[in-house]
């Protein structure tokens, strides 16, 4: 397939590096400053050295990425709320000219879900977005395939920064300030981590999952959703006592959708340490599956990106 | 009994309630049968000094076990001559804990617990504190509840009521594979 990629950061690379080793050619590479168009098919390391080296993928304007020719568009431009722009108009530009879409990007599919399948009923092109939910974890094609209306719930540990906060403080009786400054000297935690530590990421995949489920309405405006800043040590240490942990869960269930720090047993398959993610299906004749793996960087999240390319090039 | 016959390899938190003659060595003659049949003591409530109609003395036991061998150490229990008073459905509970952060102490703890307890249902069975900078700074406190199956969910309710209102954070367990 032919794919354009929008968004040159860790994932779009990634997928630029990656999309040749399965099979697939990249005709254009968009950044938010510029882009580079070929539709024989550019060369990965070119275009990233000339990212790497001068800050851009290209001297074109970013907009003939999205003219240009391709099969696919792979969106991972920043997730954004609300609006969702400018991911949802890229969306609706690939999806105007009869092009799939795969997402990275989580916008489009938690705030305008309705408004995107809509799109996609007017388009030849399809949309597909495994890589938006827990990363490199096949969480959406597992649901497709046992189909939704199997499954009658979802809950996990969705956001690998907090997780590695949470099980740093708890295996070293450290504080929150001190393990975040760690996590981000590790890189493992962004210079603004709010959106990771006060559960908005977990929720946005939780608000996805809960559209996946039910009848696509959701926001994250439906979502009850609390994060860990305020978890003390002394919490994670009474827990410890009593052979359990905490843990920010984020669940998507018939009730609504919540997340917050969660009392678990030390022995469940949620207390997953690290920066590891886990995902639990509630299945109506199956009884519950877990799926656990790394749930976020730019490999894991390109290899869901090139596994929905891959679905939609069967 | 039924809805928890199928869970066979889940621990619950049962209450008993026993009367006990007035005799040295008698609590620990009474409580053997539930070591005995796989229970596990969690605590003892002893209320000297408040006698019962028949001149005894009440004790309220809560116990942990595997559904099946509760009635085993009902049994275990009356064999050995023990008086059970209440045990069985009425005295069923499922154990809920949770942590509680903040301001505990400034906020009156003790009328915090009488909230919880107040619900109907629920009891507090075990309670620890940890207040590292002080009972005046922010603090945490672990709380084991045992709860009447069908109040869960309200006993919950109650409890993110009166931490809300006094600016507290509740961190509710997780309650998994629920249907
Ligand atoms: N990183 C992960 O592990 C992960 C996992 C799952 C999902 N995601 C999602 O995937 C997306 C990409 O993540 P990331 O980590 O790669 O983000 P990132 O490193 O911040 O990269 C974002 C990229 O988008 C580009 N961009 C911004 N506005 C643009 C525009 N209008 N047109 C074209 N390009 C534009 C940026 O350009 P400049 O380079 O010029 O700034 C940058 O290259 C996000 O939505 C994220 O939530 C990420």
């Amino acid at each position: 397939m032919k794919l354009a990629v929008v968004g040159a950061g860790a994932v779009g690379r990634s997928v630029v590096r990656m999309a040749g080793e399965y099979g697939h050619t990249v005709t254009a590479v968009a950044d938010s400053s510029g882009a580079a168009v070929d539709s024989d098919g550019l060369g990965a390391e070119a275009v990233l050295s000339r990212k790497s080296a001068r800050g851009s993928v290209g001297a074109a304007d970013p907009g003939e990425a999205l003219a240009a020719e391709y099969d696919a568009l792979v969106e991972a431009t920043p997730t954004t709320l609300g609006d969702a722009e400018p991911g949802f108009s890229h969306v609706r530009r690939a999806l105007d000219r009869d092009r799939h879409v795969v997402l990275a990007n989580k916008g489009p599919v938690a705030e305008r879900y309705g408004d995107v399948r809509r799109l996609e009923d007017e388009s030849d092109g399809e949309v597909l977005f495994e890589a938006t939910v827990a990363g490199a974890i096949p969480v959406l094609g597992t649901i497709a395939d046992y189909g939704p209306a199997q499954v009658t719930a979802v809950r996990g540990v969705l956001n690998g920064t907090a997780n590695f906060i949470l099980s740093r403080m708890a295996a070293e009786g450290l504080d929150y300030e001190h393990v975040l400054a760690e996590a981000q000297d590790l890189g493992v935690a962004e210079a603004d981590p709010a959106f990771d530590v006060e559960g908005t990421d977990a929720a946005l995949k939780c608000v996805i999952l809960a559209n996946v489920l039910g009848d696509g309405s959701y926001t994250l405006a439906d979502a009850e959703v609390s994060g860990i800043v305020d978890i003390p040590p002394s919490a994670l240490s009474l827990a410890q006592e009593d052979g359990r942990t905490v843990r920010l869960v984020g669940e998507a269930t018939p009730t609504g959708i919540r997340v917050g720090p969660r009392l678990v047993s030390m022995d469940s398959p949620l207390a997953v340490g690290g920066t590891e993610n886990i995902v639990q299906l509630e299945t109506t004749h199956a009884g519950s599956l877990a799926l656990r793996g790394r749930g976020a960087g730019g490999d894991e999240t390109a290899s869901a990106v090139l596994a929905d390319v891959a679905r939609l090039d069967r | 009994m039924s809805a928890v016959a199928d869970v066979a390899e889940t621990r619950r938190t049962y209450t008993v309630r026993l009367e006990l003659v007035d005799e040295p060595g008698e609590l620990m003659r009474a409580l053997r049968p539930v070591a005995e049949n796989g229970g596990n003591l969690l605590s003892v409530f002893h209320e000297r000094g408040n006698l019962t109609p028949r001149g005894n003395i009440p004790v309220e036991v809560d116990l942990e076990c595997s559904p099946g061998r509760f009635d085993d150490i009902v049994a275990g229990l009356r064999d050995a001559g023990v008086t059970v008073t209440q045990a069985g459905e009425d005295g069923y509970a499922e154990e809920v804990t949770l942590l509680l952060v903040g301001h505990l102490v400034d906020t009156d703890l003790s009328d915090t617990l009488a909230t919880v307890e107040s619900c109907s249902g629920a009891s507090v069975a075990d309670f620890s504190l940890d207040a590292p900078a002080g009972t005046d700074e922010q603090s945490s406190a672990r709380l084991r509840l045992a709860v009447d199956p069908p109040q869960v969910s309200e006993v919950l309710s109650v409890v993110r009521d009166v931490a809300d209102r006094k600016g507290l954070q509740v961190v509710e367990p997780l309650v998994e594979g629920e249907r």
